[in-house]
């Protein structure tokens, strides 16, 4: 699962998923675990990218940016009946309060369920096997369990 | 797991010893071939839980306990009212998710030769699956007096009968409940999402009772071999996923101000006697009331389903229970009563003979604790037994768990496949989705018997009847 900047994979976990990005940046790998998720529900190459939304979460810590990212893409695919198949993150540095910001924008379509065969709905982004860091590569490397 | 670990008590019965910083110990109820298949993870899990402030007696798990979030998933953990905590992972994100089963009056042979019409006529009107979308849409009103209200709101709005209320915890409606606690987000999160099923492991079953274990309970119930049944497993949809979320990050948050060290983040908690636990118990309350809520108007929809195709059938509630909440209940702690809040994550509650909180009907006899399984193999009927009360604050399991992921399920089995073996055996599987049937496939669960046959030598709760599947609605 590779596209120019990064990949994603799905890591197993007994009664979910696990999703996990990596990217040469950190926006990059955020972009991929995104992709990640949208793999849980479907095949993310099946999701025509024709409406956007814009998407704005922060966090105290880039670990806890990583779960509220997911959690509002939750969200937003629950409230809008969409599924989404590209991504463009920008994750600011954190300001004098510590706090981190994103700013994204995913690209998607209303659920088709004869297209897209969507398997399973994701109820929530978790903070099981929350990792983010850096592998000896120098990728980024960012992952949690999904629960379904 | 390394059963080296514990101590065994019984056959069914082993001891996690509370070492610091554990404040009691974890007692597992599973055959030995069970607990040989689930995960060391379980075993940290419950350890974990057991270090909490203000937990009483032990964490348990029950004979179907899987690696779950924070909490291990069969799960039961009880902590005083006074200076314990409330934990939103462990009531777990799907919360008051539950089973609800129905006699329908009728019989296998009055069934028959309208199965496959029965099967099409509940696909199409029970909205299930990803992005599937219910009739019914709530004003900012309304969506309130449903949080308040649970399946009494719904019977008001003429979703079922009042004499369903009975057969449903709390009588159907789950007391101190704050909407006001449950966020615009959650509440948008349900606007399109009442009266849905849901997708995964959630499903609408036609069964047949196949087997009587107990026949004077069964009898109580009112089940028979032969006899058509319905069960309804779904939960607290959006809204109730929001909650979880939205109290899980507020927990972790606020951790730090109570002096609650978390040895991991989805242990997040809060004490009960504080802002935030305040706020998430109201609100995961209300959450409650949106599951009750949703499995009532699903009843009311296989009902119309039912009364189209067969008007003869008449369906009645046997019992609705849930497996993801935390209540507060009395219990008996060193022979004192004690009020507590009892953790259920993935456990059914399992009242004994007697219990003030059970129908006159059951009075006698005991709970019916209603554990689901698989698509292709079985659910069972318990009761609830008077010795549950001393072994797991009146806990048992809530249904197979799984044994595999669902990467691996997707290897190996397609989901055309599976719903054409099925149908060979007499099961119709009707689903939107090919691929959630193949990760929901049988073989990708442990064996309910063996769980259910655990529970039962445990003392937990008795085996009443079993059920086997005609038709499974899968979202």
């Amino acid at each position: 699962m590779t596209t120019q900047l990064g990949r994603w994979e799905h890591f197993d976990h007994q009664a979910d998923v696990g999703v996990r990005g990596i990217g040469p940046t950190l926006d990059a790998a955020f972009e991929q675990v995104a992709l990640a998720l949208t793999a849980v529900v479907t095949d993310p190459a099946r999701v025509r990218p024709i409406q956007a939304v814009e998407i704005e979460c922060e966090a105290s810590r880039v670990s806890l940016l990583l779960v509220n990212w997911l959690n509002r893409l939750v969200y937003e695919m629950a409230t809008r009946h969409m599924l989404f198949g590209r991504f463009e993150v920008h994750v600011s540095p954190p300001d004098l309060g510590g706090t981190l910001s994103l700013y994204a924008r995913a690209w998607g379509e209303p659920v088709d369920p004869e297209r897209h065969q969507p398997a399973v709905e994701v109820k929530g982004a978790t903070y099981s096997e929350l990792e983010v860091a850096k592998n000896p590569a120098g990728h980024w490397v960012v992952q949690c369990v999904v629960d379904v | 797991m390394d059963t080296t670990r514990l101590m065994q008590k019984s056959e069914f019965e082993w001891w996690l010893e509370a070492t610091p910083p554990m404040r009691v110990p974890g007692i597992l109820y599973a055959s030995e071939a069970l607990l040989r298949e689930m995960d060391d993870k379980v075993l940290e899990q419950m350890a974990n839980v057991a270090s909490l402030p203000g937990i009483v007696q032990a964490v348990y798990a029950m004979p179907d306990a899987h690696w779950g979030y924070g909490f291990p998933i069969g799960g039961v953990a009880a902590f005083r009212e006074d200076d314990g905590v409330v934990s939103a992972g462990g009531v777990g994100f799907d919360i008051s998710c539950g089973v609800r089963t129905l006699h329908t009056g009728l019989t296998v042979e009055d069934l028959a030769p309208l199965k496959a019409d029965l099967a099409q006529g509940l696909f199409r009107h029970v909205p299930a699956g990803v992005g599937s979308v219910g009739k019914i849409h709530l004003e900012p009103d309304e969506l309130d007096a449903m949080l308040q209200g649970g399946a009494e709101w719904a019977v008001k709005r003429g979703y079922g009968r009042r004499e369903d209320l009975e057969r449903i915890e709390e009588h159907g409606r789950m007391e101190g409940a704050r909407p006001e606690m449950v966020s615009e987000q959650a509440k948008r999160r349900q606007a399109d999402e009442m009266g849905t099923l849901g997708s995964g492991n959630h499903y609408l079953e036609v069964q047949q009772v196949t087997e009587v274990y107990d026949p004077s309970v069964a009898d109580a119930f009112g089940v028979a071999v032969g006899d058509v049944l319905v069960s309804i497993h779904s939960g607290s949809r959006g809204l109730g996923h929001q909650v979880a979320t939205d109290y899980g990050r507020r927990m972790i948050e606020a951790a730090h101000r109570y002096g609650l060290e978390l040895a991991d983040l989805e242990l997040a908690c809060a004490p009960i006697q504080s802002e935030e636990g305040q706020a998430y118990l109201g609100a995961m309350r209300a959450a409650i009331n949106c599951a009750l809520a949703n499995r009532q108007i699903l009843t009311h929809l296989a009902r119309e389903a039912f009364a189209y195709l067969l008007p003869r059938a008449d369906l009645r509630l046997i019992y609705d229970v849930s497996h993801n909440t935390a209540k507060l209940e009395t219990h008996l702690v060193n022979g004192q009563p004690q009020r507590l809040y009892v953790h259920r994550k993935g456990a059914t509650r399992a009242l004994g003979p007697g219990h003030p909180d059970l129908p006159d009907a059951f009075r006698a006899v005991g709970q019916p604790v209603l554990i689901g399984g698989t698509m292709g193999t079985a659910s069972y009927i318990l009761v609830g037994t008077p010795e549950s009360e001393a072994r797991s604050f009146s806990s048992s399991c809530h249904g197979a768990g799984r044994a595999m992921s669902r990467h691996q399920a997707l290897k190996q089995w397609r989901g055309r496949e599976l719903v054409k073996q099925l149908g060979e055996r007499g099961v119709i599987v009707r689903s939107p989705s090919p691929r959630g049937v193949a990760e929901e496939a049988p073989g990708a669960y442990k064996d309910v018997t063996a769980v259910v046959d655990a529970a039962h030598a445990a003392g937990l709760s008795r085996k009443v009847a079993r059920l086997e599947p005609l038709i499974c609605i899968k979202g």
